[in-house]
């Protein structure tokens, strides 16, 4: 709830958005491969996780510019100034 | 080793096309502040994201970034895509979107400014204003000493230190005191853009004369094993997360970058960038730092006082094309500089000079004195780069500015609070502030204290305490007026 007295019209959203982020920053270095020297297609196996992780990194924030814009900054309050 | 006259003509030209964006965004420049530091608020999607972009590490992706990766391996890769590629993103939507409302809502340009009026206190602002500028004035230094040394090298010694840096301050102050944030945008638009393009053409030319990217991968492992398994060495857990967390909360409060936050022309703007975010982190740095490790399985001997990547493409590919990256590299040391030069003069008139020396200023004076402020500053910096190695005690300043994301790490919590939590109070910011601050530079400069606490970096626990001191301040201290939290939204209630 914000200033204005205002429900957001979806708690539930919010916190599925924030469990989101806080998964691609979790393996954004991809532990379970700590100390893995496995060589696939030139490259190493974790560097293609990261090149993958980016990319669904690129789409999740997209997704979230398209659905979840405006949440938890309180723009509407600001707006209204 | 080309020709000195080639490198030297491609550097030249270079600083000319620079030169002349400058003019072109000149005649589109009106008098005021808010145009001059900020283009009028009018930057689109490219631009914003590019000049963002080359702003915060160009430099470090030539040179700095694949030494690393030359001398530890490339996990660096990892901890810029959790620091740039997913926290800074992630910062540029919590902070960045935030102030870009309410700067717009209540024409702010600085963030000692917004922050100030905040909390109804000029004394906050101040301290805002003076902390970045102690961080900014030596990292600007270590820039013009890089670009210094890199036209030394590049003109086998014809053109001296002195005149080298000179030169480039020169061409810095002309064009960005001649257009502000328009000009200085536009060409590191050029520079991102041009940067990429370098980058790959070079992997694809350093791969194709060695056989192809499985055998420069095989030639990295099969000379140093550990650079193929992910982790050891320099790189243990805690050090990857502090490093990935100290600067994507740095970078949030440099001031060039944290300007950028009130730029945008539209929130679309913010939503795109925002997007492309983990996309150019990984276009960029993957061809630069696996070009450093795989330079380790070429055999290449990196001379003292040299950088991993120049010596590399002298050896792989055409020497004009070498000579090209080199003057890019500096190129881009000079759109770090024109960048910071900026910000560095707006954060002194709007917030020290306007409050504390001539309040009743009007908008053409601001106007000229930040025009005058960026070339004092750039002196300035100018004059202490040519002294620093001179044993004057400058080499002070040195240290300052390589620590100079953590120092700017401080800020940022407290931001947060700032920007969130309608509990936070004028003594709780400036006492989080302040203490974290000086804690902070305890630890870069007193030898006794450690490295380390529990095996994580000295930075973290200091920004964790800004975190504490600002919350438990305010906790027994008065709150704000509330109508200055209601205008960012967060009420007093």
């Amino acid at each position: 709830m914000n200033y204005y007295g205002v429900v957001m019209t979806s708690t539930r959203t919010d916190y599925l958005w924030i469990a989101a982020f806080a998964v691609l920053v979790a393996f954004a270095i991809p532990w379970f491969l700590w100390g893995d020297a496995t060589v696939a297609a030139g490259l190493p196996v974790w560097l293609w996780w990261h090149v993958g992780w980016m990319a669904l990194a690129s789409v999740a924030f997209y997704a979230f510019t398209r659905r979840a814009w405006d949440r938890g900054v309180d723009a509407e309050v600001i707006r209204r100034g | 080793m080309v020709e000195p006259g080639v490198s030297l003509g491609i550097v030249a030209g270079y600083l000319l096309i620079a030169l002349a964006v400058g003019l072109v965004a000149y005649r589109l420049t009106d008098g005021d502040a808010e145009d001059y530091y900020l283009a009028s608020r009018s930057v689109g999607t490219v631009v914003l994201l590019f000049t963002t972009f080359a702003t915060l590490l160009s430099a470090f992706t030539f040179f700095g970034g694949p030494n690393l990766a030359f001398s530890a391996g490339p996990e660096w890769i990892l901890v810029m895509g959790l620091m740039d590629g997913i926290l800074f993103a992630i910062l540029w939507y919590v902070i960045g979107y935030k102030q870009w409302l309410v700067g717009k809502a209540h024409g702010y340009v600085t963030l000692g400014e917004m922050l100030g009026d905040r909390f109804d206190s000029t004394a906050l602002r101040g301290l805002v204003a003076g902390v970045s500028l102690l961080w900014l004035f030596p990292y600007v230094m270590l820039q013009q000493i890089g670009a210094g040394q890199a036209l030394v090298g590049l003109s086998g010694g014809a053109v001296p230190y002195w005149a080298g840096a000179a030169l480039i301050t020169v061409f810095m102050v002309a064009y960005v005191g001649l257009s502000g944030l328009r000009g200085v945008a536009w060409t590191d638009t050029l520079q991102g853009v041009f940067m990429l393009g370098v980058l790959w053409l070079a992997v694809a030319w350093v791969a194709s004369a060695a056989g192809g990217v499985a055998a420069l991968t095989a030639g990295m492992t099969g000379a140093n094993p550990e650079f193929g398994s992910l982790g050891g060495g320099l790189y243990s857990p805690q050090w990857m997360i502090a490093q990935a967390v100290v600067i994507a909360f740095g970078v949030a409060a440099f001031p060039q970058v944290n300007q950028r936050f009130f730029m945008a022309d539209r929130a679309e703007t913010l939503k795109r960038s925002f997007a492309l975010w983990p996309v150019l982190v990984l276009l960029l740095f993957v061809p630069a730092f696996l070009l450093g490790s795989w330079a380790v399985g070429l055999g290449i001997r990196v001379p003292d006082g040299s950088n991993v990547l120049p010596v590399l493409l002298n050896e792989y590919t055409p020497a004009w094309f070498a000579a090209l990256v080199v003057a890019g590299a500096m190129a881009a040391m000079m759109s770090s500089s024109d960048s910071m030069l900026l910000s560095g003069s707006s954060y002194f008139t709007r917030d020290l000079y306007r409050p504390f020396v001539a309040p009743d200023a009007g908008d053409a004076r601001e106007g000229w004195v930040a025009r005058v402020g960026v070339a004092v500053f750039a002196a300035a910096t100018f004059l202490a780069s040519l002294l620093v190695g001179g044993g004057g005690g400058l080499d002070v300043l040195v240290t300052l500015g390589s620590t100079a994301f953590g120092g700017y790490a401080q800020l940022t919590l407290p931001l947060l609070l700032a920007l969130y939590w309608s509990g936070t109070t004028r003594p709780g910011m400036i006492g989080g502030v302040a203490t974290a601050e000086a804690a902070y530079l305890a630890h870069v400069f007193v030898p006794a204290l450690p490295e380390a606490y529990l095996t994580w970096d000295f930075a973290l626990w200091c920004m964790l305490l800004s975190l504490v001191v600002t919350v438990a301040v305010s906790a027994v201290t008065t709150a704000a007026p509330e109508a200055n939290a209601a205008k960012f939204g967060v009420g007093a209630d």
